[in-house]
Formats: structure tokens, sequence, C-alpha cells
């Protein structure tokens, strides 16, 4: 029996490994949480704006900017992107002592997020504005909005439902990205599975941190899916509302 | 008034540069209704984009109320923008604000406070008979409807000049009667000066009072709509007047036509009216006609003058009487 459970659960004894989950779990869970959303926050406080300037700066956009700065930012995206994350986070080292003073803790591990994900961010928000129609920003010129006012007005109410879904996306990947903190001493979930469920063999351990971030996922996935549909008015569905809009109109005909 | 001064506008493009406008001079009066038709590609819609410069001319002047807007900074011409309101093919209404919402839009811009622009709004939705729709998104609006409260939002800037950008062409033919009737309903009871362009002679018909015909981004004519109708002088003219065909060879070889009578009625002299109306003596080369309490029905053949402005004229004015179709006869011996 014992046999059998070393071949499932690792070699530390079930009891044990019980025992450990119960003392750490709620704290890495608690880190993991606050990790993930305060770099999504982080992301978005400098990911949107860049975004926004991706699609208004260009050429032909509503606030155009000088070609070679564009250049820049694009490049300086695409170079930040392709550094893979694990690397990354090694690299930025010297910017978490310089911001915090120290380089390992769950603080410290939300800076190389950060650095990873904004430009992630920047390109998501990029592509939902991009799907906005051209005719209404046409109007809203038209109509004589400044450009900030087509911003604020036009381009991110009409893009919200895209730019949540973009958020849900942005959040998923940043909470992946925060599980391998556990190289450079952040906390979390991830740091469980793998110091503790992986290399102390508590194979019980990496189960069941690997079914909580199952579970984080998809509830994550499916707020933002609603709050989008929820959000997004282009779509007549047959919501309770809707339903009710068409009885009023057959009551009135 | 708006003043169009020696306008014109090139697009660069990868094979040389594209001339969309050449030279267009064009002035409307304060409460005109002032068509701009063409084919499509003639240049209306960047001509009709000029006047509130979302595309700037390459050359010339924009003069409105005596003020050059190409000459304006872009905060003054932000602020000119707000009188000149536009509406166009796809409406372009603020998907997901309500109705009255997007009717607010221009106001909220303009920095009316909320109430005032609400009440406002519902004024507007009155206006254009729309007033259950306050709440409705744009999505659950047929497209007339759409139109409609585009229109209201277009009101909601208190503008002195409405442009229409082939407003109805995204449209069936009744509904973009109601559209046109309510734009011409605007006109007159507001005073606002309207500028529609389109493809559709039927539309000039309907509610302009002056027609610019613009081909190929040169203005070919412009007058009252009776004079452009009337006596078109360009190509470009008779072939908008004149859409099925009506081409001086053709009618120089088969001025013989066949008219239908389908029940209109009997009485009204169609053949002298040709004659006192439009000037057009034509000669009556074979008929097989009756009268069935008081409706025409038969056909019957004429030979017209050789001049093709009078055959066109002529088919111009049977083709607009009621219950009569026209033909022309191209293998006639007599």
């Amino acid at each position: 029996m014992d046999e059998l459970f070393g071949t499932f659960f690792g070699n530390t004894p079930v009891s044990q490994q019980l025992a450990y989950l119960q003392a750490a779990l709620l704290e890495n869970i608690w880190e993991t949480v606050y990790s993930t959303v305060l770099a999504t926050v982080f992301a978005y406080v400098i990911g949107l704006p860049l975004g926004i300037i991706l699609v208004t700066g260009e050429p032909d956009g509503i606030r155009p900017l000088p070609r070679g700065l564009m250049r820049v930012l694009n490049f300086v995206i695409n170079i930040l992107r392709s550094i893979p994350f694990l690397i990354l986070m090694i690299l930025v080292i010297p910017l978490s002592r310089l911001i915090l003073h120290t380089s390992i803790g769950t603080n410290a591990a939300i800076i190389p997020l950060v650095v990873a994900s904004a430009p992630f961010v920047a390109r998501l928000v990029e592509g939902s504005l991009r799907e906005s129609d051209a005719g209404v920003i046409e109007a809203a010129k038209a109509m004589g909005c400044t450009p900030f006012q087509i911003v604020r007005k036009v381009m991110l109410p009409e893009a919200l439902p895209s730019l949540i879904t973009g958020l849900t996306t942005a959040t998923i990947t940043i909470l992946s990205y925060g599980a391998m903190s556990a190289t450079i001493g952040g906390g979390g979930l991830g740091t469980l599975a793998i110091n503790n469920g992986y290399q102390r063999r508590m194979d019980l351990i990496l189960y069941v941190t690997v079914i909580l971030l199952i579970i984080l996922v998809q509830i994550i996935q499916s707020i933002g899916t609603r709050v989008a549909n929820r959000l997004d008015h282009r779509i007549t569905k047959a919501t309770p509302k809707a339903k009710r809009h068409k009885a009023d109109k057959a009551g009135i005909g | 008034m708006i003043e169009l001064k020696h306008i014109s506008k090139v697009f660069p493009t990868a094979d040389g540069d594209l001339r969309a406008l050449n030279d267009i001079n064009l002035t409307i009066g304060d409460g005109d209704v002032f068509g701009i038709v063409g084919m499509s590609g003639a240049g209306k819609s960047t001509l009709v984009r000029c006047i509130n410069l979302l595309e700037r001319p390459t050359q010339g002047q924009v003069v409105i109320d005596s003020r050059d807007l190409c000459a304006m900074p872009e905060k003054e011409l932000i602020r000119q923008r707000r009188s000149i309101a536009m509406i166009f093919q796809q409406f372009n209404l603020l998907m997901q604000r309500t109705c009255l919402k997007n009717i607010c839009f221009p106001m909220e811009i303009a920095g009316v406070k909320r109430a005032e622009a609400e009440q406002r709004a519902r004024e507007y939705l009155d206006i254009v008979g729309l007033p259950d729709k306050a709440d409705a998104y744009p999505a659950q609006l047929s497209g007339g409807q759409k139109q409609r409260i585009a229109i209201a939002r277009a009101l909601a800037s208190d503008p002195k000049i409405l442009l229409c950008d082939e407003a109805t062409s995204a449209l069936d033919p009744k509904t973009t009667r109601d559209i046109l009737r309510l734009v011409k309903d605007i006109n007159q009871r507001l005073g606002i000066t309207v500028v529609v362009i389109t493809h559709e002679m039927a539309v000039v018909e309907e509610i302009c009072s002056h027609v610019a015909i613009l081909d190929h981004g040169v203005l070919q004519e412009t007058g009252t709509v009776e004079e452009i109708f009337s006596n078109p002088k360009t190509e470009a003219g008779r072939r908008l007047v004149y859409p099925d065909g009506v081409i001086l060879d053709q009618l120089r070889a088969a001025n013989v036509i066949r008219i239908a009578f389908n029940g209109g009625t009997s009485y009204d002299p169609l053949i002298a009216s040709l004659a006192i109306d439009c000037g057009v003596k034509a000669n009556i080369l074979g008929a097989d006609t009756r009268n069935v309490n008081g409706q025409a029905f038969g056909t019957m053949l004429l030979g017209l003058p050789d001049d093709p402005e009078q055959i066109a004229k002529a088919m111009h004015y049977i083709k607009s009487q009621p219950n009569i179709t026209v033909e022309e006869v191209r293998d006639y011996h007599g």
C-alpha cells in the first residue's frame, strides 16, 4: 500500500504532506492572487497607454506621431516580448534592486511580471482598438471631437467588451508566468509546487497546486467572458432584457 | 453660405498621384438643399469631406460664412465642425450607447450639462419620430430607425449645415423616401442648409433645390434642379438624368418608340401634352388602343424628331407618366 502511495504521491508520507499543505496553502494562494492582481494592474497602467499610442500615433491615426518614435516603440515592445520569461526574470533583477532594494520575495517577483506583460498588454489593447469602426471615429471627428475625446469617449467605450476579453487573457497569462517566480525566490502556488512538490518529492502537493491553478484560471475566464458579454450591446441576444424589449414592441404593435 | 474655391485633392498612391478633385468651384446658399451627384468614383465623398475638412484639400479654399476653414488653427476648426453636422451611409452610431446617449454625444463634447442634454435629446427623438427608442441600443433598430437616430444626433449640435453622405443608399425605397422627407422637413422648419451626396437622381428629384454634377473629379454643371433635369448640357449630366442608356448615336439610328398604356386615364392627352409641355412634335406611326371604363390600354408607335435632345426630353416626359411604359424600337421599317 505504501509503495502504491509512493508511486503516486512521492516519497514523503501522505500525512506529512497534508500537514504541510494545511500550513502553507492559504498563504500561497494569497500570494498568487496578490501578485497576479498587482502585476496586472501595473501592466495595464503601462500597457494601456502604449496600446492606445500604437493605434492613434500611426501615420493615418487620429493623432499621428513621428514615424521614428513609433518605430522605436514597436521595436522595444517586440524585443521585450521575444525574451523568454525565465531569462527576463534574471535580467530584471538589477531593476528590482533599484526599485525595491531587494530582488527576492513576492513583491520583487511582481517587477519582472510587469516588465514582461506590459508589452503583451499593449499589443492586446492595440488589437482591441484596431477593431473599432473607422466610420464611427470619422463621425466623431466630424462632430468636432478632440483626439483625446475620441480615445476616451469613442475608441475605449466602443472596444470595451474586447478590452475585457483581453484583460482576461492577460490576467491568466500573468498568473501562469507568476508560477515561475520560484526561480527568483518569489512566493505563490508555483513556488509551492516547484520547491516542495517537485524538489522535496511531495507529489501530492504538486497535484493540489495544479488543480488549484486550474480552478483559478477557470474562475477568471468565466468571470471575464460573462462581463464582456454583459457589456456588449452590439449583438441582440435572447437575454431576459431583450425578450422584455421584444414583448414591449409586440404590445405596442 | 458655403463657398468652395478652386478645390483640388490629390492622393499620392504607389502608381503615381490620383487626382480625386480638380479645381472645383461651387457656391451653396443658406437654406438650400444642394445635391452633389455623380457615379461611384466621381469624387463626391471626397468633396463633401472637404467641406468639414475631414479631407484637407491639396489646393483651394473652403469658405463658410466668409471664414476660410483651411486657414483656421486646429482648435478653431474643431469648434467650427460642431456647427457642421454629418450623416453617413453606414449611420456610424456608437453601438455601446443607447439612442438617447448617442444623441447626447455632440452636446457632451461641447460641454452641455447632462440633464439639459438629455432633455434636448428627447426633443430630437420626438422630431425624428422615435420617442420610444430612448433606451434602445442601435443594434436593436432597423436601418431606417438608425438613420433617424443619426439625424437626431446631427441636430443635437444645433448645426447650420447638414452633410448627407449617401445617407439613404443602404435603405429600401420606402424608407429612403421617409428619410428624405424628414431631411426636407428639417431643412424647411429649421432652415438648415443641406448638402446631399448621392448617385441616385431620384434622391435629387425628391428633395433638392440645386444640383451639381460631378464626373471624374471635375464639376460638369450646376444649376437648379429644374434647369438640369429639363436640359442637361453635359454628357455626364445626360447620363445621370437619363440613366437607361439614351446614347446619342443610338437615338439617331432609332427614333421610333413604342409606348404601352397600362390602364392610365384615357382623358389625359399624352401626345398633345408632349407637344405643349416639352415642345416635341411626335408623329403617330401606328396605334392599337382601347378605352375600358375610362382607362387606356394598348400600344402606340411614335416617330420622334431627329434631334437627340428632343428625344431625350420626350423619353423622360413619357417615363414620368403613370401607367405608361416606353421602349425604343430598333427594327422599325416604316
